[in-house]
């Protein structure tokens, strides 16, 4: 690795790393862009690796063109694409450069610890997709709507024949229309939100009209293959001995709360399901950067104008700051990078920061208005049975959690981690920690889990016994 | 109208190869995944928890869940949504933590 420290490392090659990286390059930075995958484009823009040879990747995608557009920006440019590189801690010691810490491999299994270093960080880390239990969710064939769509665009299959879509947010639409163009029957689309919610924001709508006509487009595809949309409705069962069989699905009051006598029964041999989306920012918590609540209930990195986070020298751009899909990250990737030019160079930031600023907040105030539309209403808790598992790595029920809550006087999601290891596996608490953070705070809608995690993927002990040798 | 996938993003792979998955034959294609290659041939399920012992495979699909850990040519807990299939790899269902024997 490069012995000088690069003027930018930036953690992500989604849609705001990408632009991030190309624009500071732009800048005259050097730059160091470091990504789990093996290509380009996050999880928005994933497509298939090149030996699949797909002659229409653009089949699978709305925008291909624009990502085609920062790839070969990219390509073009100087900076450092550093692929496999799975980022598990930043560090910083005074005014030393950031240290970016990572494991390598397709899966980090390579055990060739590296360390990068930076003089200004930009983080891009993108989202996973919020997760709220049900009776049989653990079942294979249940899978995440966002994993159903990364598998069908990265390795062009399906999870089944016949697959329920269900959640709430508008990625269950986007996931719908291209399982169903991918030759998949979908009987049901069950969204768990009312769609008048977006009318309470007339303001943000209008100045946001390509969000409608994605949208949209999205219910002509829908049409077109015949598949069913049922608003304020959920999936509140699944059945199967060793894999999905059907699902019930029932109507939900306004509070998401299951109106009694209303399940039916619907046949299908996968189901697709997510309920947003949640921002990865654990590298910036576990550095102290402040968060706030979004109004879709999950925790958001606080930052300034220019992107930047309470941690001087720390940017971040896209989801970390809010979800807000990939046209909002790739503006402010854009922002980022020119900011960090400016603050790097002592050069007058350009004219284009102020039109920059102006988009953002744009599509900011449509990604918030959309949140609150699909924030999880308190009566979810309602689907969970006793049984059901939440913690899926550690298999911790609903039931030991409620009695922790209610008989061992835990009040957050920390504490019902101690008492249940829920939170505790593997994923580190992603999967079940907006759900545990519900019943910890005694039901209620979404509430976000505020806990700090050191590293943000599991890490080898030789890799930590390591990081005391000198280099 | 697309009928599957592999048709709908006009995929022209090289010639599919073969690996195993608890000793059955299964066959990928070039660029797929261990988990894609799995979900390819029906198979849902490449684990069991530790607990209940109940049979667990890809959920997230974007390597954060590690729900699809697998052990994969004698090794285990190995993202299969992440680790990109081979010729001759032999697959099998992870038990438990994959350490018990």
């Amino acid at each position: 690795m490069s012995a000088e420290p690069y003027d930018l490392a930036v953690i992500g090659a989604g849609a705001a790393g990408l632009a991030g990286a190309v624009h500071a390059a732009g800048q005259g930075l050097s730059v160091a862009l470091l990504d789990d995958a093996a290509q380009a484009g996050g999880q928005f823009f994933r497509h298939p690796a090149p030996a699949l040879k797909a002659g229409r990747p653009q089949a699978l995608h709305h925008h291909w063109s624009a990502f085609r557009e920062l790839r070969s920006r990219l390509a073009a440019s100087a900076v450092d694409h550093l692929t496999g590189h799975h980022v598990w801690t930043v560090t910083r010691d005074g005014d030393l450069p950031w240290a970016v810490h990572a494991l390598t491999g397709a899966d980090g299994e390579e055990q060739r610890p590296v360390c990068i270093r930076a003089r200004a960080l930009l983080l891009a880390t993108g989202a996973y997709e919020r997760q709220l239990p049900f009776p049989g969710w653990t079942l294979p064939g249940v899978v995440s709507a966002g994993g159903v769509q990364a598998m069908l665009k990265s390795g062009l299959v399906l999870p089944g024949r016949r697959i329920v879509v269900a959640g709430s947010g508008p990625l269950l639409l986007a996931a719908a229309s291209s399982l169903a163009t991918a030759g998949a029957r979908v009987p049901l689309v069950a969204e768990a939100a009312g769609y008048l919610g977006y009318a309470r924001h007339p303001g943000a709508l209008a100045a946001n009209p390509g969000k409608l006509a994605e949208g949209a487009l999205h219910a002509k595809v829908l049409a077109r293959h015949r598949v069913r949309l049922s608003t304020r409705s959920a999936v509140t069962e699944v059945h199967g001995t060793d894999r999905v069989e059907a699902v019930t699905v029932r109507r939900l009051d306004r509070d998401w709360r299951p109106l009694p006598g209303t399940g039916r029964r619907i046949a299908c041999d996968a189901l697709a399901v997510g309920h947003g989306l949640v921002p990865r920012i654990e590298l910036a918590t576990a550095l102290g950067c402040a968060t706030r609540q979004a109004p879709d209930g999950t925790s958001v990195l606080v930052l300034d104008d220019r992107q930047q986070t309470s941690v001087p020298g720390l940017w971040a751009a896209g989801e970390t700051g809010g979800i807000g899909g990939w046209q909002l990250a790739a503006v402010e990737g854009e922002l980022a990078a020119l900011a960090v030019a400016h603050r790097l160079s002592g050069r007058p930031a350009p004219a284009r920061v102020r039109e920059l600023r102006r988009r953002r907040d744009r599509m900011r105030r449509f990604a918030e208005a959309m949140g609150a539309a699909h924030r999880p209403g308190p009566g979810w808790t309602h689907w969970l049975q006793d049984g059901t598992e939440v913690c899926r790595c550690e298999e911790v029920t609903a039931g030991s959690i409620r009695e922790a809550v209610a008989e061992l006087g835990a009040r957050d999601a920390r504490t019902v981690k101690l008492l249940t290891r829920a939170g505790m596996g593997w994923c580190q608490g992603r999967m079940c920690g907006a759900a545990v953070a519900c019943l910890a705070a005694g039901g209620g809608g979404a509430a976000a889990s505020e806990e700090r995690r050191p590293f943000a993927v599991p890490v080898p002990l030789g890799t930590l016994a390591a990081l005391d040798e000198p280099n | 109208m697309a009928r599957n996938p592999i048709e709908l993003a006009g995929a022209r792979p090289g010639p599919p190869f073969e690996i195993t998955f608890d000793g059955r034959t299964v066959t990928a294609l070039p660029g797929q995944s261990v988990a894609a290659a799995l979900w390819a041939a029906g198979i849902l399920a490449w684990r069991t928890t530790r607990r209940g012992g109940r049979p667990r495979g890809a959920f997230c699909g974007i390597g954060q869940c590690y729900d699809c850990l697998a052990t994969v040519n004698g090794r285990p807990n190995r993202r299969a949504c992440l680790v990109p299939a081979r010729p001759g790899d032999a697959v099998t269902t992870q038990q438990g933590d994959g350490h018990e024997r």
